[in-house]
């Protein structure tokens, strides 16, 4: 089923930077597709990340990190109500627990303030402990107030789904494997589903962004991947672990291990900070999770293992160049959107805004007057009242049939994450939308009633429901031949 | 108009429906039992194996048999409704009751009583941090054994199983009866938690081994499963380097202890045992907060179902004695206390009447022994000794002390093992 398709810009890569600079073209008159090359979008970096939107002092003042960063924390601020974000905007600390990590806070301060970030101020420990009382070792702590945690996934999932009620595209497990050139200038994609013809090129595809580069001849870059490991906790235990965002007093490597509750209101810890060279690798190891116990216990000396329910780890995209690399490249026609490793969720919609302009001023696009900034409000059935409960399930019975029973995710949910623009069609992609099965049981009880209401609704024998990626299948039919009584 | 309930039960599994047929039997005449599952018997229904109801029924049974033998007894009562395919959302201190279903949408009811039984559930491998990748066909043994007994699929073909528990062991069988292989068992421990009985009939009687000390260290494949890398284990259960090797699969199953489901019993600030991982109760089963019982696997995980009978239909008939104002109000509080090898004990405490009450202590011990007498004593007074020959962590051991004896005891009584 190979097909020939027409844009006017193909962006490469269904992650938070991909969806967003889709988002913002879909702006304009120009007709935009996006290739991911997994069955769901967001599931590089963008799904495995400590979820932080950067008050924007770490980065080196005129980066372009530093840049986007303050920028991007800002346009959340205006995206939360447009596209109904899970946002909490708790503010961020950074711990020091010695004399000499006070001093870095005076550093980090004096950054922030020439980055532009505001409301910066340096806390007593009594004032820490205000905000934080399991925080018994620290001195004092920076404090950035438009620092906050968001919800990646539903992030770029909104960014993908207004985009798509713009008139864009997504086309999912679609692999890019080459570039069409005339004239030395980008002129089309190949992908595994076949061929897009193009004008532009966005290349924000995470950890492969060079590849993809290469492939359409531009060597200027390369990306290693850096492993981050977390482990995360059950909701019950975040009122012996922290309420917001709390780091360590950064090193050069990384902003360190951190401890933050998530916007569902479960505490993780991590990440460490590994260079790896298998871009496929996101095994978690003993050495690292005994690395990010151990150094979070030197924020909050009686960390609940007991409760820890998942562990995972995501890759960095870490550029070859030390800062972003945002805009055109030496191929005419190809912009790039890469190394976007932290702050890189919270730049995003300031990468898409530059990305757009320059290809907006480019092609001569104009802005659509009738773009549709809102996405429709989705009902989240453990967020209502009692009342609001019982309305829903009398216009939806659904509603009534609750599956996964740690979170308290309805059966209506889930049959509408399948169905809606972007939809799930995986047992993690029903997880991801939904969060049924992200809770203290893990899916024990509701993943097989979450595989069978994804064969219902997909119309597809239940041994074909997939966990996530190619191969990943949940069941099998019984052996006939063999299959006996007991 | 929301109905007083007598007693209002929070799970239809054996502890559900025992406790409901209990408190009939002792005049409660409005009765509700809420299930979330679409019918009644709870994790019995999976279990299709037999060894279930010798103590209870004196005759075995298979789980769905054992579930059928409470649900009659239930049924066609005016005074038990039963409602399915129904979730509680919050149960309040004041004893009311949020559920929704979809054919009777959000309920509020009332009740006098409420017994908790809402059961356990699996530990699963974020609990445990097994490292490695995170594919497809890493599942709890009792999501297999659901999806395998009631649902008709099978979780894979080539199987390691890790925890000898007895789930674990009765799944082992269970997939070698679908003609699967079952690779392996591991179990972390120097000695299985599972039942002697199940050990022989579902691993020996089957050619499957079992590693003892043995532990999985690192899952392998990206879409599914393909194979676990397992490391011999020293005295503290750390992997020993250079004892790894691999075993080759596509499902690796979890039987790694179950916990107790308290999130409403958390929600109702109840006092919780940090051993059990259940609410404090009485002889009575009843909890720190007055007119709340508990009984079954979310008071503390039971290897025998006849026992969950025996203890819901203890809390049964104390809730429907006190929602007919005919408990006794007079009564004294006698702490238990397990040392000396017993590890927990349920009840945690006595609330004895004057004259004193018949008493039934369930414990567990921390290792394995031969040979050990166990005494329950006040101060220095022996008021129970009984010589064991084994005591086993996965075997719980009951004992009953007589209403006169439980007269002779002071503010608190002990529970220990004596060489």
């Amino acid at each position: 089923m190979e097909f020939i398709k027409s844009a006017d810009v193909v962006v490469i890569g269904g992650g938070i930077v991909g969806t967003a600079v889709l988002r913002e073209l879909s702006k304009y008159d120009l007709k935009c597709i996006l290739v991911e090359k997994e069955p769901d979008l967001a599931m590089g970096t963008t799904k495995a990340n400590s979820a932080i939107l950067h008050a924007g002092f770490d980065a080196p003042t005129g980066s372009l990190k530093a840049i986007t960063n303050v920028r991007g924390n800002k346009l959340y601020h205006e995206l939360e109500q447009e596209l109904d974000l899970d946002i909490k905007w708790t503010g961020s600390l950074v711990a020091a627990t010695t004399d000499e990590e006070m001093k870095t806070l005076q550093e980090l301060l004096e950054r922030g303030k020439a980055n532009g970030v505001e409301g910066l101020k340096i806390l007593s420990r009594e004032e820490v402990l205000e905000k934080e009382k399991n925080l018994t070792s620290v001195k004092g702590a920076l404090w950035a107030p438009s620092a906050g945690v968001c919800w990646p996934f539903g992030a770029a999932l909104a960014f993908a789904r207004c985009a798509v009620q713009n008139g864009a595209e997504v086309i999912r497990d679609c692999r890019v494997l080459g570039f069409i050139k005339e004239d030395g200038r980008i002129a089309g994609v190949e992908t595994s589903k076949g061929v897009i013809r193009t004008k532009y090129v966005v290349n924000a595809a995470g950890v492969y962004a060079d590849e993809i580069a290469k492939l359409a001849g531009d060597e200027s870059f390369t990306i290693t991947p850096r492993k981050g490991e977390y482990i995360l906790f059950d909701k019950t235990a975040c009122s012996s672990l922290v309420f917001g965002v709390v780091f360590p007093t950064p090193t050069k490597k990384s902003k360190g291990i951190l401890v933050c509750t998530t916007t569902h209101g479960n505490t993780f810890i991590g990440p460490n900070a590994q260079d790896m060279e298998d871009k496929d690798d996101h095994a978690v190891t003993a050495e690292g999770m005994n690395e990010i116990i151990a150094s979070a216990r030197k924020l909050i000396p009686n960390l609940p293992m007991g409760a820890a329910i998942t562990e995972f780890s995501g890759l960095r995209a870490v550029s070859s160049t030390g800062d972003f690399i945002i805009g055109a490249s030496a191929v005419a026609g190809l912009y790039n959107a890469a190394g976007m490793q932290s702050p890189g969720l919270t730049a995003a919609p300031a990468v898409a805004e530059m990305l757009a302009e320059a290809i907006v001023k480019d092609s001569g696009a104009q802005a659509k007057a009738d773009f549709k900034a809102k996405l429709p409000k989705k009902h989240i059935f453990n967020r209502l009242n009692w009342d609001k409960q019982a309305e829903l399930i009398k216009e939806n019975s659904l509603y009534g049939r609750v599956i996964c029973r740690c979170e308290t995710i309805t059966e209506a949910e889930i049959v509408e994450a399948i169905h809606e623009s972007c939809g799930a069609r995986t047992v993690d992609g029903v997880k991801r939308r939904t969060r049924a099965g992200m809770g203290r049981c893990q899916g024990g009880f509701c993943g097989p009633r979450v595989t069978q209401i994804l064969a219902r609704e997909l119309n597809i024998p239940v041994p074909e429901v997939l966990k996530e990626r190619a191969d990943s299948h949940m069941f099998y039919e019984k052996n006939q031949a063999q299959g006996g009584e007991a | 108009m929301n109905q007083l309930y007598d007693v209002i039960i929070v799970g239809g599994g054996p502890a559900g429906l025992s406790a409901a047929y209990s408190a009939w039997e002792n005049g409660a005449k409005k009765i509700i039992i809420i299930e979330r599952d679409r019918e009644l018997g709870g994790i019995l229904q999976q279990c299709i194996h037999n060894g279930f109801g010798l103590h209870h029924f004196k005759e075995e049974l298979t789980g769905p048999g054992y579930a059928h033998r409470c649900i009659e007894l239930i049924k066609d009562k005016p005074e038990i409704e039963v409602l399915v395919d129904t979730m509680v959302l919050d149960v309040l201190r004041n004893k009311t009751v949020i559920a929704v279903s979809p054919a009777k949408g959000l309920l509020q009811l009332e009740g006098k009583t409420v017994i908790l039984t809402m059961g356990c559930r699996e530990r699963t491998r974020g609990a445990i941090r097994i490292p490695g990748e995170r594919p497809a066909g890493v599942f709890t043994a009792g999501a297999a054994q659901r999806m395998v007994n009631m649902e008709g699929y099978l979780p894979g073909h080539k199987i390691v199983i890790l925890g000898s528990g007895d789930i674990g062991l009765i799944m082992a069988r269970r997939m070698s009866l679908e003609g699967c292989k079952v690779q392996a068992v591991l179990e972390i421990c120097p000695f299985s938690n599972g039942l002697t009985r199940n050990i022989v009939q579902c691993l020996n009687d089957y050619d499957i081994p079992l590693h003892l000390s043995h532990t999985i260290v690192k899952i392998h494949g990206e879409g599914r499963v393909t194979g676990v890398t397992v490391s011999k284990v020293d005295e503290k259960m750390c992997p020993i380097p250079g004892t790894e090797f691999d075993i080759e699969c596509d499902t690796v199953l979890l039987s790694v202890g179950l916990i107790p489901e308290n999130e409403l019993s958390r929600g109702l600030m109840l006092e919780m045992h940090p051993l059990t991982s259940g609410p404090v109760v009485d002889q009575h089963r009843q909890t720190s907060l007055p007119g709340f019982y508990a009984a079954g696997n979310v008071v503390h995980v039971h290897d025998l179902v006849d026992f969950v009978s025996e203890e819901a239909e203890i809390a049964g008939k104390f809730a429907a004695l006190e929602a007919q104002g005919k408990l006794d109000k007079n009564m004294r509080t006698v702490k238990v206390n397990p040392i000396d090898g017993v590890r927990t004990c349920v009840p945690q405490k006595l609330s004895l009447p004057q004259g004193g009450e018949k008493a039934k202590l369930f414990m567990r011990v921390a290792a394995p022994q031969r040979k050990v007498r166990l005494e329950v004593k006040s101060g220095d007074t022996v008021l129970v000794s009984r010589m064991l020959p084994v005591a086993k962590p996965s075997e719980m051991i009951a004992v009953e002390i007589p209403a006169e004896k439980t007269a002779l005891m002071g503010d608190e009584i002990t529970v220990g093992l004596k060489q």
